[in-house]
């Protein structure tokens, strides 16, 4: 089994993420896509660590679901505190930041 | 055609559809559980991938930990369909997907060639696979690079989940203040 | 004499300027406290100045010390030195010897005024550039006082600030003397070019190796004597550069008595005094002499039609300073000198009891609406007159000998210059005499509400006339007594340049002549004025031209002021300031505010539009590494 198949269903995760964050509006379905990507990633390590037999691969992929965990965490919390302030999680109604 | 290969395409196209469903649907609901049905996919490509620890923690901490809080959130928001007309719609939609089809393309192109002038697509590392598929990579290993050469890093997770358990109890707590 | 004496000298004035310039607030409830400070400062300059001179007297060498380096470069070097000679102690006494007497009379003068110890700080600060000026060893510190004296005068000029025409006057004073100061820096420039350095001692000693030393494709020495002397025709108020003074009256009487008349007005004297060595090598004294006997004749011609008691004595400032110039300008650098330190103490004199008519007149100028005053300020009245008698050339006071030396030595240089001066001294007696007659003979015409309290000034002003008139009575019989073998000439002969000037015949035809001149001139202002009032309105052509001050003025206003103003305004702010620096300025920030308008346009606030940046980033940078790296 080449290590190409891994790579390419990778990238293909991994550009689905990018599109969603790109064409959806709502923050929760964002922060998904974000999580798919991350997914993508920890593919690509795994089947890397075992073409190389590496266990460090797999390590990161440990580390990187402390890191999404922790993020999914402060980043829902923000969600919801943006949406009691505003009644709403459309990304394209919170331009605050409009120059 | 092995039955490695077989379940890789099952997997691979399970968590394909998953994926596209979550950037399809309007309800953010069923976004979350075709998420979750694409992190199952993937723990299934991590068994086959000889990753029975990732495969394990990706079902506990992703499909069990993680998106009950997203259901959590959005059960609490209680959101209901979104309409997506917005300021994106249009042009921007056109180049988001443009742009995307070409990352994608470039992602395969790398994984096709790329890879062929690189360590990971030399011959050692080909023999080295094979050799791994006999003699896979157990939790043991993980385990005790953790908590030697990885020590460190590992503890400073630690300190990560820390700071974001405090951050989310200050991030709601202030909203509470506010409120009374 | 030591180094610590001439500093002691020097900084006395500044502390007392520190005093009552920084604790001015806390002294102002106190104006005993605040005038008898700056008299004291001044006190004590004047003792350390009669120490050096007594010390001078005896050395053979002049007292030279640098004090530290000032600026030190690669190739010159400027110090912070002192230079004390004969020359210097005579200015050093004139200056603090005069000062203090103004500075007690102020005491009086100034008293009830808003701004009495601002005006002692201004005073005292004056004195303090003024000794710097004369002690400084190199033409750069002598700059230094040279401006610093400019200020103070600046300052005093328009010290009652809040009218207009004392301001206006203060900036009239001011631009002037800077033309004249843009002379003395090229002077300096010129100097230094030709000996690369501005030390006295330097220059003194090579001028004479560097006699045809050729700078700008000119003689170097000739151009930076004449480039000095531009300075001194700015400073002294000669033509055509002494309109400044007359106005320079809107100042308190005694800073005219002492800035105006005494000290810093012949500081130009002193400058070619000093510089007499280059003066006599360039040869260029005739031009000095020139100029100045030009300016004695045009200023006392202006004289005789001024109602305004002060100018007139302004007017007469100027004349005076003319002969100093020619005094110094053929060669007589002592005689001139002498006639600098005999008309510090007779115009310093007249200038106070002016301010003595004023005070007891309610500060009324016009001596039209004086008259026999004579009776009622007695003393005033009887200084003055000493006053006048001596700048008139009455035998045997002072003005008497160091006019007549000057004359005498003119006559030896060029006949027209002696002829012009006897002129001059006519005119002189006949102008003082006639403001002596209307303001103090003849029936009052004073007005009754002033004449109700028409009053003696307080002792603290007539105790420093009573004794400005013993040295303006007898300083001339008492240094200058064998007029060219005098006391004084040998005093000052020591100092560099000092020569004999040349000479012809005896001095005693040439008194006997100007004394008759002078007495004559007194006798004729006696019939004409004796008991009839200047006519208001001038009845001829002539007398309106003088009346009027030659128009000069006028002259300058239409063709020198007004012309610069409006080069000012169109070429200078309209189309310079307003149109090429403003349009820069404001041409940068449009530029930026239309690239701002532009870009910001990027900033939507939409983080999926960033998002989309980025990603074409990644893509961009993806495809430069896959396929062109």
């Amino acid at each position: 089994m080449s290590l190409e198949y891994y790579l390419i269903l990778s990238a293909l995760l991994f550009t689905i993420g990018v599109i969603g964050v790109l064409i959806r509006r709502n923050a929760i379905i964002i922060f998904m896509c974000i999580e798919l990507m991350l997914n993508a990633a920890n593919l690509a390590f795994v089947a890397i660590s075992r073409s190389l037999g590496q266990v460090e691969g797999q390590l990161f992929v440990f580390f990187v679901m402390a890191v999404a965990a922790a993020e999914v965490a402060i980043g829902l919390a923000i969600i919801v505190s943006v949406f009691k302030h505003r009644e709403t999680i459309n990304v394209d109604e919170v331009n605050s930041l409009k120059g | 055609m092995n039955p490695e290969m077989i379940l890789f395409f099952i997997f691979g196209a399970v968590s394909l559809i998953g994926a596209i469903a979550v950037i399809s649907f309007r309800h953010p609901i069923y976004s979350a559980l075709s998420l979750i049905v694409t992190f199952f996919a993937q723990a299934g490509l991590f068994v086959i991938l000889g990753a029975h620890f990732v495969a394990a923690v990706q079902v506990i901490v992703y499909a069990g930990a993680i998106m009950v809080l997203f259901l959590f959130v959005i059960m609490l928001l209680n959101l209901g369909t979104l309409s997506e007309k917005g300021a994106l719609t249009g042009k921007l939609k056109g180049v988001a997907i443009i742009l995307g089809i070409l990352l994608a393309a470039q992602g395969i192109y790398i994984a096709v060639n790329a890879l062929n002038n690189t360590e990971v697509g030399s011959e050692a590392a080909q023999e080295k696979a094979a050799a791994l598929t006999n003699n896979p990579i157990e939790t043991y290993d993980i385990g005790e690079l953790l908590f030697s050469k990885y020590l460190l890093p590992f503890e400073v997770t630690s300190l990560i989940l820390l700071a974001a358990l405090i951050g989310v109890i200050v991030l709601v707590k202030r909203e509470n203040q506010t409120e009374n | 004499m030591s180094n610590s004496l001439i500093i002691i000298l020097l900084i006395s004035p500044l502390v007392g300027f520190l005093i009552n310039g920084l604790f001015g607030k806390w002294l102002k409830g106190n104006e005993k406290l605040s005038g008898t400070i700056g008299a004291l400062a001044v006190l004590v300059s004047l003792i350390c100045s009669i120490i050096a001179f007594v010390n001078v007297q005896g050395s053979e060498k002049p007292f030279n010390e640098v004090l530290y380096s000032w600026i030190a470069g690669e190739s010159f070097t400027f110090n912070i030195g002192f230079h004390v000679d004969a020359l210097t102690t005579v200015m050093l006494l004139v200056i603090t010897g005069v000062g203090f007497l103004i500075h007690v009379y102020s005491i009086g003068y100034m008293h009830g005024d808003e701004g009495y110890t601002r005006y002692f700080a201004y005073l005292n600060l004056f004195v303090f550039a003024m000794l710097i000026l004369v002690l400084g060893n190199n033409y750069l510190m002598m700059f230094v006082g040279w401006e610093g004296v400019g200020l103070c005068s600046y300052l005093l000029i328009g010290f009652w600030y809040e009218k207009q025409s004392a301001t206006d006057a203060g900036k009239k004073a001011f631009i002037v003397n800077r033309i004249g100061d843009f002379g003395f820096l090229l002077g300096m420039f010129t100097l230094f070019a030709v000996f690369n350095s501005l030390d006295f001692s330097t220059i003194f000693s090579g001028a004479e190796a560097k006699s045809d030393e050729i700078v700008f494709g000119v003689n170097g020495i000739m151009l930076a004597t004449l480039l000095l002397f531009v300075g001194a025709v700015g400073k002294s108020a000669q033509l055509p550069l002494y309109v400044w003074l007359p106005d320079a009256m809107e100042g308190p009487t005694p800073v005219s008595a002492l800035i105006h008349a005494a000290t810093m007005v012949t500081a130009g004297v002193y400058m070619i005094a000093r510089s007499a060595v280059l003066y006599n090598i360039a040869e260029t004294g005739v031009v000095v002499a020139w100029i100045g006997v030009l300016t004695a004749l045009f200023a006392a011609i202006i004289a005789l039609k001024q109602n305004d008691i002060k100018r007139i004595l302004a007017y007469s400032t100027v004349s005076q300073l003319g002969y100093m110039f020619v005094g110094v300008g053929v060669g007589a650098y002592a005689s001139g000198i002498f006639h600098l330190v005999t008309h510090a103490f007779f115009k310093g004199l007249m200038f106070l009891t002016a301010g003595s008519v004023m005070h007891a007149m309610a500060n009324e100028l016009d001596i039209r609406k004086m008259g026999g005053l004579r009776n009622k300020l007695p003393i005033t009245h009887a200084t003055f007159l000493v006053g006048a008698l001596a700048i008139a050339g009455a035998p045997f006071l002072s003005g008497f000998w160091s006019k007549d030396e000057i004359l005498h030595s003119a006559w030896g240089s060029s006949k027209a210059i002696y002829i012009i001066g006897l002129i001059t001294a006519f005119l002189t007696a006949f102008y003082m005499f006639r403001l002596i007659f209307v303001t103090f003979y003849g029936k009052s015409r004073v007005e009754p509400e002033v004449a109700s309290h028409l009053h003696e000034s307080p002792a603290v002003m007539w105790v420093p006339l009573a004794i400005l008139a013993i040295p303006s009575a007898l300083i001339g019989l008492l240094l200058g007594v064998g007029v060219h073998n005098s006391w004084f000439h040998h005093f000052t002969e020591k100092v560099a340049g000092f020569k004999g000037e040349a000479l012809e015949g005896s001095a005693i035809p040439f008194m006997i002549i100007s004394s008759i001149v002078g007495i004559l001139g007194i006798a004729y202002a006696w019939t004409r004025y004796k008991d009839r009032v200047p006519s208001a309105e001038p009845t001829n052509a002539l007398q309106k031209l003088v009346a009027n001050k030659f128009y000069v003025d006028e002259v300058y206003n239409t063709f020198i002021v007004q012309p610069i103003k409006n080069a000012s305004h169109f070429l200078l702010w309209k189309l310079f300031d307003t149109g090429i620096i403003d349009g820069i300025v404001n041409g940068v920030a449009a530029l930026i505010r239309v690239i701002g308008g532009t870009l910001r346009r990027l900033q939507t606030g939409l983080v999926q539009v960033y998002i989309v940046s980025m990603v074409l980033g990644i893509v961009l940078f993806l495809a430069y590494y896959l396929f062109f790296a």
